[in-house]
């Protein structure tokens, strides 16, 4: 078997959903190893039997040990686990390692060259760094939700939008420190704030703000220099497609395509300018073109006349019809042993032309228990029977 | 913590990012531009709107920790120079369609030659190769192929994307730096460079929360339904009106992500509550099941609560009461946070030739080694030619006379 990847680099891994999983499945994925610490006292709701929380998706390649660290003694263990790693990754409300007496300042000691990463809502510091809080609400706090939704009415909702910004910044980040101690021998403590990451994705708007004293505003679908650009209504049950027309080449082509081309030169929409003037009227005119036909037929009719175009895929689209993601082994097949067999996206946002990811489905809870402190820590048979059935390896 | 490397950054607009993070953690960061500058340097919002492309605030906002030469590679002077220059540098990040690099004779397989060690990080709108490579993309296509679409907006509306500028792009982006900084653990290993291929639309899909486990596990698609909390016998709101704006926050009960409880009691501090929000047992874990007449009861009060206060006080409250509420913050707020301010978040930078300085998002993280930082502003058109060309590559300003009059820089 080829060397994987990441092989060598372990990680100890107490993050419980969203940002810190997602993260930690970049480094599993590709083959370092990432221990979860967890409780079978205390499973938290992201954890469910196979095939039924974000853990299978989440937490893909990983290894899973249970140990209850309110017992001075499983702390001791986690304790333990840090000197044989090589990075921490935790997620918790601000502040929360240092009181279960695990913040770097602790952990440093154990291990001098240690990476730890915290990601939080707001960081570690700061008048505001304890408040626990969620990516659905954050997206608000962030900026977003103001630039989501219709003008005439409330801004939208997005689910948990920036959860999905600031895992990017975690392993870029963590990846860094580690080329960063291959280099110096020095580890470090990253502490970053879900907020600090969504801004970097707010950039343009926040200059124009400061300079120009202009506060963004949402404006629907719209582009300012597009049109039509749109999702428009397709046949079948809430089927849609999104286009988009930048240029007077892709205008022309859309006109050829809906078998219009003499409304090409038609003054109400000849120019950007006319169109953008007229951009309802022609929506309107798009709408009833795509209503008799499904969004895969307008994708691809569009796209071969080059208009930029696509179907708004569902869960079942993404997943079950997509030629490019499938192409691209975007979803990959996993099974549990015995239970059943699931789907998961690959924990790297890209490809390697010179390395395959190889995944494995998400481990059972405690899993793990006997490799990890048998064989990885050398504890004796006895002290770990006795230590099972005192409930620290619970 | 990237500073012993360099990166060549062909991309326009769909890859800015990732040659912005690199730079921002360190790397020497060239930005190769056609003569004249870059198309991205055309999009707005500009500087006190003055249609300038050395004036664009999108520009300014995604190019910081660069340094920039103009180069046109379709020349076979400037292929050649371009060759020179992948000799000392470690990544090469382009986003062209799939293929025009290797018409040009700049394809990874060319540069590999050149430098075996090179790592080329290629954001395309789908891939490199695959049914859908020649497709063509925009913002808010690359946002419904990729899913993160069909689900979010009103249900008598079309679903809704993100207005501005493409968050699509720049989530590609960050995936193109993390491939590029993986390639490099890699190139340690075996010594070997590589080609990191990004999709933008596969960039969005690992922007899904549940989406599609939700089918893969349930055969469940979800609904485009602001207000409906899936598998809840009610529906919750989540976006309120307040008294100078709007309020993110969701009713759960006892839920970890949202609950109830801390904002209940702010609110009964202030006279805000029922007979009925005074009698619930906010420990029941059937919460998700209680009917909407219900739900409805415990809103009411809630509702007015919100529009009696601003997003502020909200917000102070909020970490006051330790309740999961934030405001929806706009970008005049965000320069008034505390929190932002008191990590230092906001860095001020000079622009001499506008006479102004003007604050920007800082760093993306804390550390205790190296802080990203943005260690000089967006370039100017071609702004390091002389210091690039002549002080590193060796060529003589005679040479460069004759290419400016050529046309290749």
């Amino acid at each position: 078997m080829t060397k994987k990847l990441l092989e060598g680099i372990r990680i100890l891994d107490f993050t419980w959903h969203m940002t810190g999983p997602i993260a930690t499945k970049h480094f599993s994925d590709l083959g370092a190893e990432v221990i979860i610490l967890e409780s079978k006292r205390r499973p938290g709701w992201r954890r469910g039997p196979p095939r039924s929380s974000s853990t299978d998706q989440n937490c893909t390649s990983k290894l899973s040990i249970t140990v209850n660290t309110r017992d001075p003694r499983g702390l001791e263990l986690a304790k333990r686990l840090v000197a044989k790693s090589d990075v921490v990754v935790e997620n918790f409300a601000g502040g929360a390692m240092k009181r279960m007496g695990l913040g770097y300042d602790v952990l440093r000691q154990i291990k001098p060259d240690l990476i730890m990463l915290s990601t939080s809502m707001q960081g570690q510091t700061g008048p505001y760094s304890n408040h626990p809080g969620s990516g659905h609400k954050l997206t608000a706090l962030a900026g977003f939700s103001a630039i989501l939704g219709w003008p005439d009415r409330p801004p939208a909702w997005i689910a948990a939008y920036t959860d999905f910004i600031a895992p990017r910044y975690a392993i870029l980040g963590i990846m860094a420190a580690l080329e960063y101690r291959r280099r110096t021998g020095q580890g470090q403590y990253l502490d970053m704030s879900q907020l600090e990451n969504a801004l970097q994705f707010m950039g343009p708007l926040i200059l124009d703000y400061a300079v120009n004293k202009r506060v963004a505003n949402r404006m629907g679908n719209k582009s300012e220099y597009a049109a039509p650009h749109n999702a428009y209504r397709c046949r079948g049950e809430d089927r849609w497609c999104a286009i988009a027309v930048f240029t007077d080449d892709e205008w022309q082509s859309l006109c050829r395509v809906i078998g219009k081309p003499e409304m090409a030169n038609d003054p109400r929409f000849v120019t950007l300018l006319a169109r953008k003037a007229n951009e309802a009227e022609l929506d309107q005119i798009v709408n009833a073109w795509t209503g008799s036909r499904t969004a895969e037929e307008v994708m691809t009719l569009m796209q071969a006349a080059g208009v930029p175009a696509g179907v708004a895929e569902t869960g079942e689209d993404l997943v079950e019809h997509d030629p490019q993601l499938r192409h691209r082994h975007t979803f990959q097949e996993l099974e549990y042993p015995g239970v059943g067999k699931y789907r998961s996206f690959t924990g790297t946002h890209f490809l390697m032309s010179k390395y395959e990811v190889q995944m494995a489905p998400a481990p059972l809870m405690g899993a793990h228990n006997a490799y990890v402190f048998k064989e990885l820590l050398g504890m004796p048979d006895a002290e770990y029977d006795a230590l099972v059935k005192e409930g620290v390896i619970d | 913590m990237l500073s012993p490397y360099r990166v060549l950054d062909l991309a326009g607009e769909m890859g800015l990012m990732c040659g912005k993070a690199l730079g921002d953690l360190g790397a020497d960061v060239i930005k190769v531009e056609r003569p004249g500058g870059d198309a991205a340097r055309n999009i707005g919002p500009f500087y006190h709107d003055e249609l300038d492309p050395e004036k664009s605030l999108f520009w300014f906002a995604l190019n910081t920790s660069k340094r920039s030469i103009t180069l046109d590679i379709e020349t076979k002077d400037g292929r050649e120079i371009f060759r020179r220059l992948v000799k000392k540098a470690d990544f090469v990040v382009e986003s062209f369609a799939p293929g025009y690099l290797d018409k040009v004779g700049l394809g990874y397989k060319d540069l590999e030659k050149v430098n075996p060690g090179v790592i080329m990080v290629s954001i395309t709108p789908f891939g490199q190769s695959g049914p859908y490579r020649d497709f063509k993309t925009a913002d808010i296509v690359a946002w419904a192929l990729g899913g993160e679409m069909a689900p979010y907006g009103d249900a008598d509306r079309p679903p809704i994307h993100f207005s501005y500028h493409s968050q699509a792009y720049l989530h590609a982006g960050l995936d193109g730096a993390q491939g590029a900084v993986t390639a490099l653990w890699h190139r340690y290993a075996t010594g070997e460079g590589q080609q990191i291929d990004v999709s933008v639309q596969e960039s969005v899909v690992q922007c899904l929360e549940h989406i599609t486990a939700m089918w893969d596990m349930r055969h469940v698609i979800q609904k485009r339904t602001e207000e409906l909390r899936m598998g809840a016998a009610h529906r919750t709101r989540q976006i309120w009106p307040c008294k100078d704006g709007y309020v993110s926050w969701s009713h759960g009960g006892n839920s970890v992500l949202a609950p109830s409880l801390p904002l209940i009691k702010w609110m009964e501090t202030e006279g805000y509550t029922n007979d009925f929000i005074k009698s619930f047992n906010w420990d029941r874990p059937d919460f998700m099941a209680i009917p909407q007449n219900e739900m409805d009861m415990i809103e009411e009060p809630t509702g007015r609560f919100f529009l009696a206060h601003t997003k502020a006080e909200l917000l102070d409250g909020a970490v006051k009461h330790n309740a999961l509420l934030y405001p929806v913050a706009t970008t005049d707020d965000m320069f008034q946070n505390v929190q932002l301010e008191a990590r230092e978040f906001w860095i001020d930078i000079e622009h001499p030739e506008l006479g102004e300085t003007i604050r920007y998002p800082g760093a993306f993280t804390h550390t205790t080694a190296v802080r990203p930082k943005i260690s000089r502003r967006a370039p100017l058109i071609g702004e390091h030619n002389i210091e690039i060309y002549e002080g590193e590559l060796g060529m003589s300003r005679r040479e460069l006379v004759m290419l400016k009059q050529a046309g290749v820089i």
